[in-house]
């Protein structure tokens, strides 16, 4: 685009140069319903976000629509006091630092034995991981199985499944293929072993491809709900985004959450006491911010991501 | 692997390459447990398996969970049901799949970049959010407390609060609506990088042979787009029966059950709700059989028309 403009103004191509009102109307009219879609993805969270710091009596006959009124922050304060929310939270966080690190060892390590040349019958074994991407045993069977392997209704549920990505795996694999073998042979001849060669030379190699499946893994943890629904049944294993799916279709938590928390429950102020539309939306913002947070931030590696991804089918 | 005796014969190329495996043994190990070791469980599908009870006492029933969803007329309805539900979802996905190719051309033609960054990353997100949140989203706007409940009893256009969460109409479109507003921006990702990619010479030379904006979108953007288009169509393909549970499981309710309930739902509800885990374990394995299948012939398709399979 910026070229064609820029060979316009030097008055190289006088094609370019003819814009019509034509151009302009059909120019806005793009511009016009992005826009629209843009909010229509936005605004959702937006609504929600000023319905949690608005002034509960209005939220609760639906006054608050595009600008919040009477700001107040207790909600959150409220919210978080509630005596499953930390809890809660604190589990999604444990589940994405860990489940993110043990992806990554699980997806690098094997990733560049399986590199090795020598590895022991590699082309058996390197199928047989691959081809798991193909089949799946399928909910029932893999319940029966955590229930065996006593997994089921543990924390350890949310984390040990995740040794299991072929995708990964050959993504570094193929990574790996590409640094130049020089490097690792320098070290070979200096007498280190695989391990030393792994995590002195080859793994900081790495570092982009391992950047950008960390990124999607916690991601992945953070979101997971599924599991909680499939291999759980305490209440001490909820994730955020499971109590929120409880709140949102259960219809009478906030009894339940009165009995629970007698001390949050005795704020009598009505512009500042809990309903349980705030608490759904306060939950709804508390479980989304760290994606928006570390969004923008991490968007070119979900891009590079996507684009591995494509190329490898 | 037993007997130093051989492990003396070998080079030592081959004993590092024995070190390296032993190594990986542990993922291996992984692998075998959370892969290959929940395929045994298709067992369960022989008999007549209750909860509680160790699976070899229970009565051995051969086939018959696998003949019973064509067999059996409640489970046939019930199939046949979940069955159109399935298929009619997926091909309405797949009828949209060329939404995303739509929105990178357009979004292309924006000449301001800030604007297009703009657009590309707000629409982007609702990608990487869970699809409780996404009802969440929805929860806010559409539910009786919604922003469309208080802005039409504003207007007095209705007198009561209607929930139109609960509201059965139009099931599936509703379901591919919720999935475009997720997926819509992200799946154009790949698209507008294939636009970049393309040589603008070509648009140059066009230009000057007098081609409007849309011949050129149609006669060099489209072309250079569809093999792209066709691979994830392709792709596609071997997921028609697959659809997740998630988005299903959140938007249903007891009203909506009849048009929501996919095949996976089905699944779900019938082994683990209802405990009828030998049924569900059959009807899991149908589907993943079909799914293999499917996905040959997803790649016999493409090495044929494309000349490269898909793996």
């Amino acid at each position: 685009m910026k070229i064609r403009n820029r060979k316009s103004a030097e008055g190289e191509s006088r094609a370019v140069e003819k814009r019509t009102a034509k151009d302009h109307v059909i120019d806005a009219v793009i511009c016009l319903i992005f826009g629209l879609f843009t909010v229509a993805c936005i605004f959702p969270f937006y609504y929600i976000f000023i319905n949690t710091i608005s002034d509960n009596t209005l939220v609760s006959t639906g006054r608050v629509n595009i600008v919040p009124v009477g700001i107040h922050f207790s909600n959150y304060v409220n919210v978080l006091s509630l005596k499953e929310l930390p809890r809660a939270g604190g589990l999604s966080l444990a589940r994405t630092v860990l489940g993110t690190c043990f992806t990554i060892i699980c997806a690098s390590f094997p990733a560049y034995c399986f590199s090795r040349e020598e590895y022991w019958h590699k082309k058996i074994f390197y199928r047989m991981v691959v081809i798991t991407m193909y089949f799946s045993a399928g909910v029932i069977p893999v319940f029966l199985t955590y229930k065996t392997l006593r997994i089921y209704d543990t924390f350890w549920v949310y984390i040990l499944p995740c040794c299991v990505t072929p995708f990964n795996l050959i993504l570094v694999k193929t990574y790996m293929e590409s640094l130049p073998p020089s490097l690792e042979e320098s070290a070979e001849i200096d007498g280190a072993g695989y391990l030393t060669r792994f995590t002195r030379i080859v793994m900081p190699l790495c570092k982009p491809i391992l950047a950008t499946i960390a990124v999607f893994s916690a991601v992945g943890q953070w979101n997971n709900w599924m599991d909680t629904v499939l291999y759980t049944r305490s209440k001490s294993l909820q994730t955020l985004q499971y109590v929120l799916y409880r709140y949102l279709k259960e219809a009478n938590t906030l009894a339940e959450i009165a009995r629970d928390n007698p001390e949050v429950m005795q704020e009598m102020d009505p512009a500042t006491m809990l309903s349980p539309l705030t608490i759904k939306y306060t939950i709804c913002i508390v479980t989304i911010v760290p994606i928006l947070v570390v969004y923008p931030f991490f968007q070119k590696y979900f891009v590079k991501g996507m684009m591995i991804g494509a190329v490898k089918g | 692997m037993s007997g130093s005796g051989i492990q003396k014969k070998k080079s030592p190329r081959e004993r590092a390459g024995f070190r390296l495996f032993l190594l990986s043994l542990p993922f291996l190990i992984g692998i075998f447990i959370f892969s290959y070791l929940p395929l045994a469980g298709w067992a369960y599908s022989f008999f007549n398996y209750k909860p509680g009870k160790n699976l070899f006492d229970c009565e051995f029933v051969g086939w018959k969970w696998f003949a019973a969803p064509f067999n059996n007329p409640v489970l046939r309805k019930q199939f046949i049901r979940v069955m159109k539900n399935t298929l009619a979802i997926n091909l309405l996905y797949m009828a949209t799949m060329i939404l995303p190719m739509i929105f990178a051309m357009f979004l292309m033609e924006i000449r301001s970049k800030w604007y297009r960054k703009l657009v590309q990353t707000l629409t982007t997100i609702p990608n990487f959010i869970s699809w409780v949140l996404v009802y969440a989203a929805f929860f806010s706007l559409l539910s009786t407390d919604g922003l469309l409940n208080s802005l039409l009893l504003k207007s007095g256009s209705i007198s009561n609060p209607v929930n139109f969460l609960m509201d059965t109409s139009h099931m599936w479109l509703k379901m591919l609506g919720y999935h475009l507003w997720k997926g819509l921006g992200w799946g154009a990702i790949i698209y507008i990088s294939a636009i970049t990619s393309i040589d603008s010479e070509i648009y140059e030379a066009a230009a000057i042979d007098g081609a409007g904006r849309f011949q050129k979108m149609w006669y060099i953007t489209t072309p250079h787009l569809i093999p792209t288009f066709f691979v994830m169509f392709i792709l596609q393909i071997g997921n028609i029966i697959n659809n997740g549970i998630d988005q299903y499981l959140v938007f249903s309710n007891a009203m909506n059950q009849d048009y929501i309930e996919v095949l996976d739902l089905y699944v779900y509800r019938y082994g683990l709700q209802q405990g009828n885990i030998s049924y569900a374990t059959a009807v899991g394995m149908w589907k993943s059989l079909v799914s293999v299948i499917l996905v040959l012939i997803a790649n016999t398709l493409s090495r044929k028309i494309r000349g490269s399979s898909i793996f």
